[in-house]
């Protein structure tokens, strides 16, 4: 025991020198890049134009890239522009054997997974859009493995990317090159539950799903729910801020998450686990970690307020002829279901014909074709009481011409195939073959603008789909085509964006930046708050070791 | 030609069964309740008999506590024209409930009874078949198809058994019970929401109908199932094959 510390620690030694000697040229990059990126956002339209320029000439020859004579690796991903030019950072190691013992050493040898199969698992995303070549996945068991495993390859400049269930949608959770990928997933148990406040403190790797069922004997729910519920962490939820199905009731994991544990790249343990609702004790540092996508540090611990499970829930799938009647409709729902309404969801035609042709056993719940549908669900304690109030607004709606048909789940198993429907897009959009997706906050009365300004703009190259959250102003825009093209992708970028921005929308509503959109930070915020940003990231992993090549604008950071 | 459709309300399909702790039933206090899913079936196929014109009017009716008429107007919503609700707080096993629709048969004369084949909570797949025989009509159970031919009286049903399908001709009336594959219910739409509420709901008791409720069983205990044991890894095959002789004594 004694001999093994003694090794552990002469490591340290070995390659904590190494870092002090890499350390130096670091500093320059530091005030390179700075100064580079300050260069980059006073010509901030200038600079906008010239990446059009450059990828027009990639757009026509694929092939020839500016960067062919270097020999530095490149990252080609599909469906997205920016992720394609990516050099990897050259300032990084490359893992060694004796990195790899040094891990079996701390983890165990059955712990540290340089299985093929394994690994090219873990190297891509769920969409199969996104793949990174990391030789390397560590499964810590404890924050205390975390923190030595980041401690390590934060001295020996080893990129890693932190990963949860894999779910992200925009590469933000698989590596570009080869970072050591670290998983979170045998981290999951529940560590306490307080029935009395119903705060729940668990283990960042515990499955959002299992969360939700061992909540449910104690008698309550989880304040998030999400399609991928049921492979996604708790931990990656809070990394992404994830948003989801409750948020119109519950809000934010901004508001929900009380406090959490968190490894910085240094090693260092953030304990800000707190279970109290109210903390004004200086600045409320976990929400750096809440949505920063793993690039400020690893959560380990979640402490969150769950809710009671309430015994009445309803659910109304209702047709709408038009997105005015659907906004109207809303409008309607907060004022005259408020306390009880919990989902709000909308999508249109095109959505609801693809979920028809791609899914087994899903009919469409109204009998007329309708060119919106909207889901809505209320949450709350008298069952009577609700559905006669869900009833009563409907049945007004029908008659003001708002709705123009609907149904009401009579039974959960009916509910469950309202809900299958809505939540079955992203599958089917996945059957249907390539798929280009936007995740845009906008304010309501736009959400459906930019669908139809899109649909003209691609005529028959593509089906353009819109669905979403519309009680949070969220729109999941989807352009759904037989194969990933660089044409397309030409309409679409910076296309989306520049709508967005013009709008005041965010062009990461709830999925993140990731690899996808990490250059195109600014069509959502100023370049003083990016600058801010930079500098925080730089506070809390000056070596930069901490998910690479994402959140953050890859100009920030260049070599 | 009336249908009259037995519907139960029983608790939802999709909720996790809790067994009281004095074990003297399942947990219905705060717990969704819903259409059984098989009797949701029997009304689904007697609403597309009266749609075809085989039939004027459609009947449900649900035997239970107050709250049963919840069950009702989801019948009503789905198309049913009339619910008659036999208002009893004591939980009925199949003979009486057998008994109660016999004699509301007597009073309303319909050409069918539809039920589904069993309800989800009890399982007992009685119901049908006893009423049946208190009647002395000709009944087909488990069916999968059902074809009407209104001149002749008569109506075929394929029925799932073992091995395969059985098809049956009975004379009417006749009772129907209903299994899974006959048809995919409707939904409770809007406008049909909204004309439910007008529809009528006539409330009886049992003793209106002259039933005698004395019930020749007694429910000892309820259980839950006992749990399964988690498994274990083994590491070689000398392990297992020593775990199959001395621990599971199967070798």
């Amino acid at each position: 025991m004694m001999m093994q510390k003694l090794r552990r620690s002469g490591e340290l030694i070995r390659f904590g020198c190494k870092s002090l000697f890499t350390s130096r040229p670091n500093k320059n990059l530091v005030s390179r890049s700075v100064s580079g990126f300050v260069n980059h956002y006073k010509s901030k339209g200038k600079l906008f134009e010239l990446s059009d320029g450059n990828y027009n000439t990639e757009l026509h020859h694929p092939c020839i890239s500016r960067n062919l004579g270097m020999l530095l690796q490149q990252y080609k991903c599909f469906g997205s522009s920016a992720a394609s030019k990516i050099q990897r950072n050259p300032l990084f190691s490359s893992l060694d054997s004796r990195d790899v013992s040094y891990f079996k050493e701390i983890l165990g040898e059955k712990n540290v997974i340089e299985d093929k199969e394994r690994l090219e698992t873990a190297n891509t995303d769920w969409m199969h859009k996104y793949k990174g070549s990391s030789k390397l996945m560590l499964l810590p068991k404890n924050t205390q493995e975390v923190s030595q495993i980041l401690q390590y390859c934060d001295s020996r400049r080893l990129a890693v990317v932190p990963q949860g269930g894999n779910t992200g949608l925009v590469g933000g959770s698989v590596p570009v090159f080869d970072e050591v990928i670290i998983n979170v997933g045998l981290m999951n148990k529940v560590l306490a539950f307080d029935e009395v406040s119903g705060v729940l403190v668990c283990e960042a790797g515990c499955i959002l799903e299992n969360l939700a069922t061992f909540l449910d004997t104690k008698g309550f729910i989880m304040p998030l729910d999400l399609g991928a519920k049921g492979s996604c962490h708790i931990g990656g939820n809070v990394s992404t801020n994830a948003g989801g199905l409750r948020l119109i009731r519950y809000g934010s994991l901004h508001g929900t998450v009380l406090g959490l544990e968190a490894v910085t790249a240094n090693g260092n343990v953030l304990d800000m686990l707190g279970t109290l609702r109210k903390d004004n004790t200086g600045y409320d540092l976990k929400h750096l970690f809440i949505g920063s996508e793993g690039s400020l540090g690893i959560v380990t611990k979640v402490s969150i307020l769950t809710q009671p499970k309430l015994s009445s829930v309803n659910l109304a799938f209702i047709a709408c002829k038009d997105y005015l009647s659907c906004q109207k409709l809303l409008v309607e729902a907060k004022r005259n279901l408020g306390e009880i309404l919990s989902a709000f969801e909308f999508l249109d035609n095109n959505s609801m014909d693809l979920v028809l042709n791609h899914l087994d056993g899903v009919r469409n719940p109204v009998s007329c074709s309708e060119n919106f549908y909207i889901l809505i669900e209320t949450t709350g304690s008298d069952e009577t009481n609700d559905r006669e109030k869900l009833e009563a607004f409907l049945l007004k709606s029908l008659e003001k011409g708002l709705v123009s048909d609907g149904v009401i789940a009579q039974d959960i198993n009916q509910a469950s195939s309202f809900w299958r429907i809505r939540e079955g897009i992203t599958e089917a959009l996945q059957k249907a073959g390539a798929v280009y997706k936007y995740d845009l906050s906008l304010p309501v009365e736009e959400i459906y603008n930019i669908v139809n300004d899109l649909r003209g703009k691609l005529g028959d190259l593509a089906n353009v789909m819109g669905y979403g959250h519309l009680g949070d102003g969220n729109l999941h825009l989807n352009i759904s085509a037989a194969e990933y093209n660089d044409k397309l992708l030409g309409l679409i970028e910076p296309y989306v964006y520049e709508w967005t921005s013009k709008h005041r929308g965010s062009i990461s509503a709830e999925h993140g930046l990731g690899v996808m959109k990490a250059n195109e930070i600014f069509y959502s915020k100023s370049p003083e708050t990016v600058a801010l940003m930079a500098s925080i990231k730089k506070l809390l992993d000056p070596k930069g070791i901490l998910n690479p090549y994402k959140v953050l604008p890859h100009s920030l950071f260049s070599h | 030609m009336k249908i009259l459709v037995a519907v139960k309300r029983v608790v939802d399909y999709a909720v996790k069964i809790r067994v009281k702790p004095d074990k003297t039933g399942v947990e219905t206090q705060n717990v969704k309740m819903s259409m059984n899913p098989f009797c949701e079936i029997a009304l689904e196929e007697a609403l597309r008999i009266k749609e075809a014109g085989f039939a004027e009017e459609v009947i449900a009716v649900s035997i239970g506590p107050s709250q049963c008429v919840d069950t009702l107007r989801t019948g009503l919503a789905m198309g049913a024209d009339r619910g008659i609700h036999v208002e009893t707080n004591s939980s009925f096993l199949p003979l009486t409930i057998a008994k109660i629709l016999k004699s509301l048969a007597d009073v309303e004369n319909p050409g069918l009874i539809f039920l589904g084949k069993q309800a989800i909570d009890d399982d007992c797949n009685q119901t049908g078949q006893m009423v049946a025989a208190l009647l002395g009509w000709p009944q087909a159970t488990f069916a999968s198809k059902v074809v009407l031919d209104k001149d002749k009286n008569v109506a075929t049903v394929d029925r799932e058994v073992d091995g395969g399908l059985e098809t049956l001709n009975v004379d009417l009336p006749a009772v129907i019970t209903t299994d899974l594959r006959l048809n995919q219910p409707r939904y409770a739409s809007l406008p049909n929401i909204m004309k439910a509420k007008s529809k009528p709901i006539k409330k009886m008791t049992v003793q209106d109908l002259k039933v005698d409720i004395k019930s020749d069983i007694e429910i000892l205990e309820v259980t839950e199932p006992p749990k399964r044991k988690s498994g274990v890894m083994v590491s070689s095959v000398d392990e297992l094959i020593d775990k199959l002789k001395n621990e599971a004594h199967v070798v």
